[in-house]
């Protein structure tokens, strides 16, 4: 069975694309391959910068023939009937057969597909490919129509057998398919013919040019750390870098360099940010002081002179650049020493929102905001209210206008600058956390009230201009910042009701989202606190989701009051689900819906509801007078765990009631003839209810 | 052609390599443009002619003004004027990449010696509605050009896609001269009897400018010769195609398309001035971008921007 090699040779792809682009080459072309009815034992996909390569092991030789048969209509039925038959299968009548079908005769279309050469098949998906391949941005050039990421310039595409290796004959838009390629753009010497992968793959690194990006990587990485170590120094990992630089080279050359010592003084994320943003250099690190005194630089070249003149090159550059940051950092230190006045005043010229007013007004309703959460997260009001106020200043600093990705960071270092307490200063930096669903959540109290803060305003801003997420369209984060408030809440067991933190900042949103003229009622304002919160449980169930709770089961707690305190909310969740997977949930489970439907079935019929207390005189039976006990307490034991708001142990009281009620069904008829004991049990049933939708709406759940 | 197997020694000396190596390579050697442009890609030898069917080749040193970039001549790289060498071919020739690096070889950057690399950058002009995909190209850590093939222009689709590179003059020849302070460059042979420093010939004028720019330009005035430009540009494009002097199909896509430039220019200086606000700012960028695009409309129906019998009817 033949191999195939396929490689794309084109002009630099960006190295963001290589890793996606492999992946889907390689599942695409197989796609193809299989649905054209070949099959193969294994693939393999690899990039470069200038390449994309697919080796495809045992493809079968040919496609299997495929006979077809289709069933038309009667011979008798109407000619409009055959006619569409033979349009839709492509036949003539006389190309038909007519067969006996249950006692009719009817006609059948036959239709055979002979098997076919895998080489026109990857001929074909090649093409396919090519054309429709899913680049993120792609582009035609010279007077061709082709569209590619850049200029495509040749193909190899090769089957490999026994007999040797043939090129597949296929050509794109004036490229045709040969068994050639080459190799470095300037270690390399011309083009060269290959006869398998092994071969291509041996040639390709004798003409320097390494084709997995993983081996690049790991090259990368090995002769970094061990440079750094002979120095004793370490580099700072860094995977998306190590990831990129992997994919603007060919042939890896891994240089260390060093950095004045006049830069010594910046702060490491400063040298860090710099010279990976602009010069893709990785920092390295002594361990000891955890200060970044050299960097490692890539290059996809081995210089006679063992790189001498890259690195004075590079080092030139950085010197430049450092300078650049050095003197943003001296200026920014100027206005932090002063107090940051001058940004504070500065960010009254700069619009957050043109509906919401300026940064400066928005960090006054943060800063108000801090000041009343901090109490429920434990924090210094005063401390909070403090570090709202300077927590987004650094955004007017030269430095982050340069550097957006160190917002909150600077703020830190000249927050400390403006000697300021250590809390205030890493609320600068914290606030904007979580970003991600992997970024970490703060803890320290100053921190959270800032962070909170700064997204519930967000939020309510947003859901005051109306300017809600729609579908797959999120443009202010809105989504992150609810599962942000979302983790901080959670991590933090933070207690509180969003409604009425919402409420009150509703209101200064709705002002200040001039709408003007209008009243603000605070009508308006509960109903987008409800539209809100129902944002929240959304984003909620999604984050319980993920972490295994059933949908069903936060059903069944977000229909219980209180349900806008958060943590009190997942608590309860996660105690329902935790009984559920016991028997005795499951059971009892079983219990509460027989008793509800019976319940609800006859309230529906008799038009009342049945709440007027059972009385134990009526039991009739040992299973019933048990059952009554057995409420009775459960009663007493659920009323003070709720209190507690241990739903372990109501849920734990709950579950004794499963045996009583089980053996109650097996007892007692509920639509007894006498009409007394009748509405008791009833109203005995509506006890159980009453009993467990205390604890959660347990008709939510399914099962 | 030059000596390209010594380093050159001078400012123009890489300048004079670059013209005569992109002469060799057939490119029609033109002149600056004779306005203010910010960027080479404002010459209508660029801007122009990368729209329409017909074949083309150009290389040119264009003189660049960035109003806001002036620093009285004191930052080692910033200018509010530099210069910019711009090459353009249409259709894009499929050895683009290597005649580029031939054009490194000739100003003395060996690809064996030094790490050069084509990095991706994708290209937007949002006051020319322009776009296109490429690199920007560094040696040694440092980027040297930007590489690009336009896939749109004044909002219509290139077709054949220009190839278009462009080197920041400045940048590339400090660093291949190994200078640090942009004022200290050679200009002229330092071998020469009257030797002079970029500083000698620029010093003063990016004094004099950086002032201008920033305190001396009158705002009023710049305003009014936006609004005047941009008037003139509108109506000379409004005029009947058949001029009745000549009886010829005349229409007047380049002078329109100057009024252009000149806007672009004016808001810049506006903006060096401060007096452009963050809201405005998308407005002004979004009248220039309607201004080329309107000069695109009509060069794309005159016999240079590839109309069949375009100057016949």
């Amino acid at each position: 069975m033949p191999d195939l090699l396929i490689e794309l040779f084109s002009e630099e792809i960006p190295a963001r694309m290589q890793g996606k682009a492999a992946a889907d080459f390689k599942k695409l072309v197989t796609d193809g391959l299989v649905e054209a009815g070949l099959t193969y034992a294994s693939a393999g996909a690899f990039s470069t910068p200038r390449r994309l390569v697919l080796s495809v092991e045992e493809l079968t030789a040919e496609s299997r023939a495929v006979r077809e048969e289709r069933k038309g209509p009667r011979v008798d039925a109407p000619v409009a009937a055959l006619e569409g038959f033979l349009r839709s299968t492509g036949l003539t009548k006389d190309q038909l057969e007519v067969r006996e079908d249950k006692k009719a005769q009817v006609y059948f279309a036959v239709v055979e597909k002979p098997g076919r050469a895998a080489d026109a098949i990857v001929a074909e998906v090649l093409e396919g490919v090519i054309r429709n391949f899913p680049w993120p941005k792609s582009m035609r050039w010279g007077s061709g129509s082709l569209r590619w990421v850049r200029p495509l310039q040749s193909v190899l595409c090769l089957m490999v057998d026994e007999a040797g290796a043939r090129v597949v004959p296929f050509e794109i838009d004036g490229i045709r398919a040969g068994n050639t390629t080459e190799g470095h753009r300037f270690m390399g010497a011309g083009r060269f013919a290959v006869t398998s992968f092994d071969d291509y793959r041996v040639k390709l690194s004798r003409a320097k040019v390494m084709l997995d990006a993983a081996e690049r990587e790991g090259q990368i990485w090995q002769e970094a750390t061990n440079m750094a170590f002979a120095a004793g120094l370490e580099v700072v990992e860094d995977r998306g870098l190590l990831a990129e630089v992997a994919g603007l080279v060919e042939w890896p050359v891994v240089l260390m360099g060093q950095i004045g010592e006049e830069f010594m003084g910046l702060p490491p994320e400063v040298l860090q940010t710099s010279m990976k943003e602009h010069q893709k250099f990785f920092s390295v690190r002594n361990p000891r002081t955890g200060r970044i005194e050299r960097f490692i630089t890539v290059a996809n070249i081995e210089a006679a002179d063992g790189g001498a003149a890259i690195l004075k090159g590079n080092q030139k550059v950085l010197r430049a650049r450092l300078s650049d940051a050095r003197f943003f950092w001296e200026n920014d230190l100027r206005v932090a020493k002063g107090g940051m006045g001058d940004w504070a005043e500065g960010l009254r010229a700069v619009t957050f929102h043109n509906k919401l007013g300026s940064q400066a007004e928005r960090i006054e309703r943060i800063a108000a905001l801090a000041r009343e959460i901090a109490p429920l997260v434990g924090a210094d009001a005063a401390l909070a209210e403090q570090a709202a106020k300077v927590a987004k200043l650094d955004l007017r600093s030269s430095m982050v206008g340069e550097f957006p990705e160190l917002q909150g960071v600077m703020g830190r270092y000249y927050a400390l600058e403006a000697g300021m307490a250590a809390s205030v200063a890493d609320a600068c930096r914290d606030h904007y956390s979580p970003l991600g669903p992997a970024d970490a959540v703060p803890v320290e109290p100053v921190s959270v009230a800032v962070a909170l803060a700064d997204k519930i305003d967000t939020l309510t801003g947003f859901w005051a201009i109306d300017e809600k997420p729609t579908g797959s369209k999120d443009p202010f984060a809105l989504r992150r910042a609810a599962l942000g408030v979302i983790r901080l809440v959670l991590v933090n067991g933070v207690r509180a009701s969003l409604l009425n933190v919402f409420d009150r900042h509703f209101s200064i949103a709705l002002v200040l989202a001039r709408k003007v003229g209008e009243q603000i009622s605070g009508e308006m304002s509960k109903t987008e606190d409800a539209d809100l919160l129902a944002f929240f449980h959304d984003r909620l169930k999604v984050f319980l989701r993920d972490q295994g709770i059933r949908h069903d089961v936060i059903d069944a707690c977000l229909a219980m009051p209180g349900n806008d305190d958060l943590t009190l909310l997942v608590k309860r969740a996660q105690a329902l689900q935790s009984f559920l997977t016991s028997d005795d949930g499951t059971n009892l489970l079983q219990g509460f819906k027989r008793a509800n439907n019976i319940l609800s079935q006859a309230e529906a019929k008799d038009g009342v509801e049945y709440s007027f207390g059972a009385d134990p005189k009526f039991a009739e039976s040992d299973a019933e007078r048990a059952l009554f006990n057995a409420l009775d307490v459960a009663e007493q034991a659920i009323g003070p765990a709720m209190r507690a708001e241990d739903f372990a142990a109501a849920m734990g009281a709950m579950a004794q009631l499963r045996a009583p009620i089980d053996a109650f069904f097996e007892a007692v008829q509920i639509n007894a003839e006498n009409e007394i004991l009748r509405r008791n049990r009833l109203n005995l049933l509506h006890r159980i209810r009453a009993i467990c939708a205390g604890v959660a709406d347990l008709t939510k759940v399914e099962g | 052609m030059a000596d390209t197997a010594t380093l050159p020694r001078s400012f123009q000396e890489i300048i004079l390599r670059l013209q005569s190596y992109w002469a060799s390579k057939g490119c029609a050697v033109l002149q600056p443009y004779d306005m203010e442009v910010g960027a080479g890609t404002f010459h209508p030898a660029t801007t122009l002619r990368a729209l329409g069917s017909k074949a083309w080749a150009a290389a040119y040193v264009q003189p660049s003004r960035r109003p806001t970039d002036g620093r009285y001549g004191e930052n080692p790289n910033r200018l509010q004027h530099y210069y910019q060498y711009q090459v353009i071919i249409k259709p894009s020739p499929p050895d683009l990449q290597d005649l580029y690096l031939g054009s490194l070889r000739a100003i003395g950057l060996d690809p064996m010696l030094h790490d050069i690399r084509f990095v991706e950058d994708d290209w937007e002009s949002p006051t020319l509605g322009a776009w296109g995909l490429g690199w920007e190209v560094w040696c040694d850590g440092m980027e040297v050009s930007q590489f690009t093939y336009f896939q749109q222009v004044g909002g219509h689709d290139c077709r054949p896609v220009s190839g278009e590179l462009t080197y920041g003059l400045e940048r590339l020849a400090m660093y291949v001269l190994g200078i640090d302070h942009v004022m200290e460059m050679p200009f002229n042979d330092p071998a020469s009897p009257i030797p002079l420093k970029y500083g000698d010939i620029f010093r003063q004028t990016e004094e004099e400018f950086s002032r201008h720019n920033f305190d001396g330009a009158t705002t009023e005035m710049l305003f009014q010769h936006f609004k005047d430009a941009e008037a003139e540009c509108e109506r000379l494009l409004a005029f009947a195609p058949e001029d009745p002097k000549s009886g010829k199909r005349i229409v007047m896509a380049h002078p329109a398309y100057d009024q252009c430039i000149k806007a672009s220019h004016l808001f810049n200086l506006l903006d060096a001035r401060g007096v452009i606000s963050v809201t405005e700012r998308q407005a002004y960028i979004g009248r220039v971008r309607a201004l080329a695009k309107r000069c695109a409309d009509a060069f794309v129906t005159t016999e240079a921007g590839g109309a069949l019998g375009g100057a016949a009817a």
